[in-house]
């Protein structure tokens, strides 16, 4: 019988919500949750024999702590395969499942398989390195994914060649293999002008990457009148971080008063970004958050005025999606704030 | 424009005391041959071998390969610029010894000459390995310059291939293909309920033994240019390369361009195909710049809907590519783009130099750099230890046994950018 071990977070694990993504990996034998149907999906050619179940908070914040008590739990059963979610687009769980997955691959030499929502940041981060099953954005595709992830992992395990991304369900690994085409290069691509031409459907052979430039705009003209605005993906927020920005995949970005700020101490800001050494950040936020500075322009009269807020993100792990989506709602608040040009900062 | 090129079918060469075309043989008289191509100084030897289908031969390092074809009717002759006057061809009628290719071997050039395998996985890549092959080894003299090697054997194939070319001259073809594209206005009335295409014909000119030619000119001081399509069939483009193996265009496939093959097959039907628009691919930026915005502006000037852009050989052209491509779909018009990757060894990493959203309607030729394993051959022609040196070989790709281990680049016309070949690749 082909051994199975199953990854859930505390969620899916039923211990419960929010409230419990602090606690730490522990093993209950056989399925819970969505292993019930995956265990069934098997129809008995495998069988899973343990789930370990991790909070999302405590494996973000731990991960190399938690990676390694994982994996020495998974040894115990000698599994053959080993499965990680569905995480659809929770983000937190997204990089868990992919997370671990890797390492278990690396370390133990066995296929491993998740699946998450085309946008969740697990995406980007793992899909190079794993299979990931294509879901939808929420549990409600539990029964689209559930058939396809026992499908592939039944191929995984059997050493059956893996089809293409079409055709069995996971998320294209950018990974470009050669094959003989029927027909020849130039015959395909006049038969796809006319296809374009036409306005029917064509499937292009290589998808270009959008690698989304953006036109710089032209100099500020009147600087010395110019409202300017600080955003940064760098994590600075006031002390306690209010807004409980994740070091990590952040799901939000923070808008914060700084009237009457002229400098950012150690007391009263730090950074939220789990992916630099915070030190330095920690001890002066204006390295990245550049406040002081601007604050002295302002007084000599060499800016117009320092806008009453800035933005803030963390940038670590974040989807290029979720991204663009922040970006484009700071921006309409920035326009209708009238402000004139914005300095962003990462780290 | 109208040329009828008459396809003689050549299934076997041979040599015999005089040269000739019978029932789809061609005989060869050697001296005769080796002194028509002969007189370069440059060249301290010159011989010739072939290499027919199946058999256990390998080619290495090959330079050029050319199709042996003779003018029968209409102006100029085959290689306007080089062999013959510079008279606008493409008309009249031209016989072609279908079935036969000249290549070019002997010292490298460059680092950058290919493989050619007879039999065995790599004759699978390459289409040269089911044509009849007439190969000039040809020996520089001691320390002569590149780029006067690159031209002298360029040279002896082309007279090579005219010479060849010629036993076709009074020989009744198998075939007979007529191409017709008329002046632009009467083109464009002949079919003026069809969408009008053009195709934008990217020619390898980075310099430095990348070079291509046109008439005689070198492509990298032409500015983008309208041609008729049937004048690259009497050769009036030809390689001066010795760049990746993989993906430039011979010559042969210069005389072949398969996009105006399969671009005349629809002609009439669901396109009207107005012309070739020719255009290069030089290192500077400005001009890219300029060459990218006057290919642009002549399509829209032709009046095109709709536009196939090749590319030759990568990298650096990525760029040109990506320009063409943006330009022309800026002016609503729409495009396909033919192209090959670098994806890697492994096929994991970014294929291309540039990108643009714009490019949604791609050919690809494969990835380069997959690796293959050529198996040891009976025969090598040429110098073997080429293989350790050339692009997409390395240090040790020739072992001891004979055998090649080296990406697929090393092949000629592996991954033909112009769709000469069946090769693609897909996404897992």
């Amino acid at each position: 019988m082909i051994k199975v071990v199953h990854y859930l977070n505390q969620f899916f694990g039923q211990v419960g919500g929010e409230e419990k993504a602090h606690i730490e990996p522990f093993v209950k034998e056989g399925f819970i949750g969505p292993g019930m149907a995956l265990n069934a999906a098997f129809k008995g050619q495998a069988q899973i024999v343990a789930t370990i179940i991790c909070g999302d908070s405590y494996y973000a914040e731990n991960e190399e702590k938690a990676k390694n008590t994982i994996l020495e739990m998974i040894k115990k059963y000698e599994p053959d395969l080993f499965i990680a979610g569905p995480a659809f687009n929770a983000g937190r769980y997204g990089n868990a499942c992919g997370s671990i997955c890797k390492y278990v691959k690396d370390n133990l030499n066995i296929p491993v398989l998740t699946g998450m929502y085309i946008e969740n940041p697990g995406v980007d981060l793992y899909k190079k390195d794993i299979y990931i099953i294509s879901t939808k954005d929420s549990a409600v595709g539990m029964r689209d994914a559930i058939p396809k992830m026992a499908a592939l992992a039944l191929k995984l395990i059997n050493n059956e060649e893996i089809g293409t991304p079409e055709t069995e369900g996971y998320i294209e690994r950018g990974i470009r293999k050669n094959y003989f085409a029927q027909e020849r290069g130039s015959k395909r691509a006049v038969d796809m002008l006319v296809k374009k031409i036409k306005g029917e459907e064509f499937k292009t052979e290589f998808k270009m990457p959008d690698f989304d430039r953006v036109e710089p705009n032209p100099p500020i003209v009147d600087i010395k009148n110019a409202k300017i605005a600080l955003v940064t993906s760098g994590g600075i927020v006031p002390k306690g971080n209010p807004d409980k920005i994740e070091s990590s995949s952040a799901s939000k970005f923070g808008k914060y008063d700084i009237e009457g700020v002229f400098d950012l101490t150690s007391e009263t800001y730090e950074t939220a970004h789990g992916g630099y050494d915070p030190v330095y950040a920690n001890k002066d936020a204006d390295r990245v958050l550049p406040v002081d500075v601007l604050r002295e322009l302002e007084k000599e009269g060499k800016i117009g005025s320092l806008h009453r807020y800035y933005y803030s993100t963390v940038g670590n792990g974040t989807a290029v999606a979720n991204a663009k989506r922040y970006g484009q709602k700071i921006a309409e608040e920035l326009i209708k704030d009238g402000v004139q040009a914005v300095i962003l900062t990462s780290t | 424009m109208r040329l009828e090129l008459g396809k003689i079918f050549i299934k076997d060469v041979q040599f015999s005391d005089e040269t000739r075309v019978e029932n789809g043989i061609l005989y060869i008289n050697k001296e005769e041959l080796l002194k028509e191509v002969s007189g370069d100084e440059r060249l301290r030897s010159i011989d010739v071998e072939l290499a027919k289908p199946g058999e256990e031969v390998r080619i290495i390092p090959v330079k050029d390969v050319i199709e042996p074809r003779v003018k029968v009717e209409g102006k100029g002759g085959i290689f306007p610029g080089f062999i013959s006057k510079v008279d606008t061809v493409g008309s009249g009628r031209t016989h072609v010894l279908k079935g036969a290719a000249v290549v070019t071997t002997g010292k490298i050039v460059g680092f950058q000459e290919g493989i050619i395998d007879m039999t065995g996985e790599g004759a699978k890549y390459t289409p040269f390995s089911k044509t009849n092959n007439i190969v000039l080894v040809c020996e520089p003299v001691d320390n002569l310059p590149q780029h006067e090697h690159e031209e002298a054997v360029r040279m002896v194939g082309f007279k090579a291939a005219c010479y060849l070319g010629r036993a076709g001259k009074n020989v009744e073809p198998d075939e007979i293909k007529v191409y017709e594209t008329l002046p632009l206005l009467e083109q464009v009335n002949m079919y003026p309920h069809l969408p009008k295409v053009v195709y934008v014909y990217m020619l390898q000119s980075q310099g430095l033994l990348h070079d291509t030619y046109v008439y005689g000119v070198d492509a990298k001081k032409i500015i983008p240019t309208f041609i008729y399509p049937t004048e690259v069939f009497d050769g009036a483009i030809v390689s001066g390369n010795c760049v990746s193996a993989c993906d430039k265009n011979p010559t042969y496939v210069h005389m072949n361009n398969p996009i105006i093959e399969d671009l005349y097959e629809r002609h009439g039907k669901d396109i009207n195909f107005i012309g070739c628009i020719i255009t290069n691919e030089n290192v500077y930026l400005a001009d890219k710049e300029r060459s990218s915005n006057y290919t642009a502006k002549l399509v829209e000037f032709l009046g095109a809907d709709a536009a196939i852009i090749s590319e030759e050989g990568f990298g650096n052209p990525d760029a040109d590519l990506v320009m063409n491509c943006n330009k022309i779909e800026e002016k609503g018009i729409k495009t396909v783009l033919v192209t090959d990757e670098y994806a890697g060894r492994d096929g994991a990493s970014q294929s291309l130099a540039d990108s643009t959203p714009k490019g949604d309607a791609v050919v690809t030729a494969g990835n380069a750099n997959e690796l293959i394993l050529l198996p040891p051959m009976k025969k090598i022609i040429g110098h073997v230890e080429a293989a350790d040196i050339i692009a997409g070989g390395f240090a040790g790709s020739l072992r001891e046994d004979g055998s090649i281990e080296a990406e697929i680049q090393v092949i000629t016309g592996a991954t033909s950018e112009v769709g000469f070949g069946y090769l693609s690749a897909k996404g897992f």
